[in-house]
């Protein structure tokens, strides 16, 4: 019997243990989440500020991230769209051919790639790329007290770190997206005319026909919110950084996949709203 | 300022009676811990305080707390006659330019070489030319005992010692009149330390900067320290001269002086007090 009420109490106790758990994990997200809308609110200030006095804005920084961020990811994003484009059209080489729909290989590989994997792919490689350089950049800075230091000589953090790296994203993500699409149909244009007899002339032909300069914007306009997810996300968790250097990696983890998160339901939200509008 | 190095130690106190900070019932709390409750300082112009007390006692707090690091949870901080409660931006940027921060690890920036680290804050709030910024740095690097040369190399490059000379000469650059030193002798070998002291000093003299320390180094403060406070339990527990909190009835501050480090630093500083008043009056009469 007192074995019994032993047992009922200690499930009692790891019940509320759990409920307890649950709780405070619960309010650590909501905490999290108010923190995040906070730095949006101070880079939107930041952002303001720059707009009203365009002398503040760092024009070295940002030239530099766009090289790193962008023109340094060019084979990188290259070679994976190009891959991707290759699969597609492979995976896609058989069931088109059940059919004898051979030609529409263009039509599947062209809006796949320019609406949904070319923005897609380059964000995610770009997130963990250079969403986790700034986070393991501005982490360190925060370690070695740097940022503290920059704020007493009287330089913001944000206009400083912040604002060239999304400002240099924004521009640098939409032209890797380009790339991306580029590369893309090309794997896909050389699988069609591997497989399915589809020459470069007839695939450009029918790419024309089915692929509307609609479906070019729709993946090229999602690109500028992708890359302020993960240049506000990679910032973000570099800020958090305290204590010392495993503390830089584990923040780094956390917004590569912070931002690969946020990116694909972002995708997820321009998919639904854009159903909603015919695009 | 400049004329007070003709001064010696004793003369630029009694003359110093403005206070430059001042701070009333500061309060800081994280979450359910209490860190400071009720903290009252006063600081003078020209004068080296020094804070003390144990690990954990809040002292790194009171320090970001006074170069606008963080808020106190209540109590005010006056800094050169204006409160950092609710301070605006342009007052914010003001006072930044008014005084200069070493930190523990130095802060230094790794992407820039030392000179262009020291050159910095000129680069951001003046508009003198870059040969002229160029000067300045280098002006500054020798006055903390720096070569020339070092003004090249980049932050990971330098030894402790010289990345706490670096990021002094760095705190100097605008030429502010206080300065914020965290641990300015942690990690420091014995020559190094003792080039520190006779640093601080030199500033002060010559300069006449409020010069505000965080340390634990015993002998630093004997040799420095115009007046001490004692932190623990989130209050302060004493304000004196070394001498004076030595022969303290109070329980933490007597701990601190107690162990057989205390017993030795006095017993040294008697001996070299006598060493650094004479090099001091050689070099203000030199100055003469």
């Amino acid at each position: 019997m007192l074995a019994v009420f032993k047992l009922g109490n200690s499930v009692l106790k790891a019940n509320s243990n759990l409920f307890e758990r649950t709780g405070k994990s619960t309010v650590a997200i909501f905490k999290q989440l108010v923190e995040m809308f906070s730095f949006v609110g101070e880079t939107a200030v930041a952002i303001a500020k720059s707009v009203i006095e365009p002398k503040r804005i760092r024009w070295r920084p940002i030239l530099f991230n766009i090289r790193s961020a962008g023109f340094d990811a060019l084979p990188i994003v290259g070679l994976l769209s190009f891959l991707l484009g290759v699969v597609v059209a492979y995976q896609g080489a058989d069931q088109l051919r059940q059919y004898g729909a051979n030609i529409f290989v263009a039509d599947l590989v062209g809006l796949s790639m320019l609406r949904e994997f070319a923005p897609l792919m380059t964000a995610i490689i770009i997130a963990g790329r250079s969403g986790s350089a700034y986070a393991a950049q501005i982490g360190t800075m925060a370690v070695t007290e740097e940022i503290d230091a920059m704020r007493t000589l009287g330089i913001s953090p944000q206009e400083m770190l912040v604002l060239p790296k999304l400002l240099a994203l924004i521009i640098a993500l939409p032209l890797l997206t380009v790339f991306a699409d580029l590369f893309g149909v090309f794997g896909g244009m050389l699988m069609a005319r591997n497989q399915l007899d589809v020459g470069f002339v007839e695939f450009l032909d029918r790419f024309v026909k089915a692929v509307s300069p609609t479906a070019f914007m729709v993946g090229v306009g999602k690109a500028p919110v992708f890359a302020a997810i993960i240049a506000i996300v990679g910032c973000y968790q570099g800020f958090k950084t305290k204590g010392g250097a495993d503390s830089v990696g584990r923040q780094t983890t956390r917004s590569v996949v912070q931002s690969i998160f946020l990116v694909i339901v972002a995708d997820a939200l321009f998919s639904i709203v854009f159903s909603l509008l015919d695009l | 300022m400049q004329n007070l190095a003709h001064h010696d130690i004793e003369k630029s106190q009694a003359q110093s009676i403005e206070t430059v900070i001042e701070m009333r019932g500061v309060s800081t709390r994280f979450g359910e811990h209490v860190v400071h409750s009720d903290i009252n300082l006063k600081i003078n112009r020209a004068e080296i305080f020094a804070i003390i007390g144990g690990s954990g006692s809040g002292k790194s707090t009171l320090l970001r707390e006074m170069i606008l690091l963080q808020l106190p949870n209540s109590g005010s901080i006056n800094i050169l006659g204006i409160n950092l409660t609710d301070i605006s931006e342009k007052n914010a940027l003001a006072l930044r330019k008014r005084w200069g921060v070493m930190f523990q690890h130095g802060g230094l920036f790794g992407a820039l070489t030392v000179k262009e680290n020291v050159g910095l804050p000129l680069r951001e709030h003046t508009t003198l030319s870059d040969a002229q910024i160029d000067a300045i740095a280098e002006q500054k690097l020798i006055m903390t005992g720096l070569k020339l040369e070092v003004g090249a190399q980049y932050p990971s490059e330098l030894s402790g010692g010289m990345l706490k000379r670096a990021s002094l000469a760095r705190a100097l650059a605008l030429e502010p009149e206080l300065l914020f030193l965290d641990e300015p002798t942690a990690g420091l070998d014995p020559i190094s330390a003792a080039g520190v002291d006779e640093l601080v000093v030199q500033l002060r003299d010559q300069f006449g900067l409020t010069i505000i320390m965080i340390t634990h180094d015993l002998d630093l403060l004997w040799q420095v320290a115009d007046r001490v406070a004692v932190l623990s339990d989130g209050r302060v527990q004493a304000v004196d001269s070394m001498l004076g909190l030595s022969s303290s009835n109070i329980d933490s501050v007597k701990a601190f002086f107690d162990g057989p480090r205390g017993r030795s630093a006095r017993e040294q500083s008697a001996l070299q007090a006598i060493k650094i008043n004479d090099h001091l009056k050689d070099s203000s009469s030199k100055l003469k």
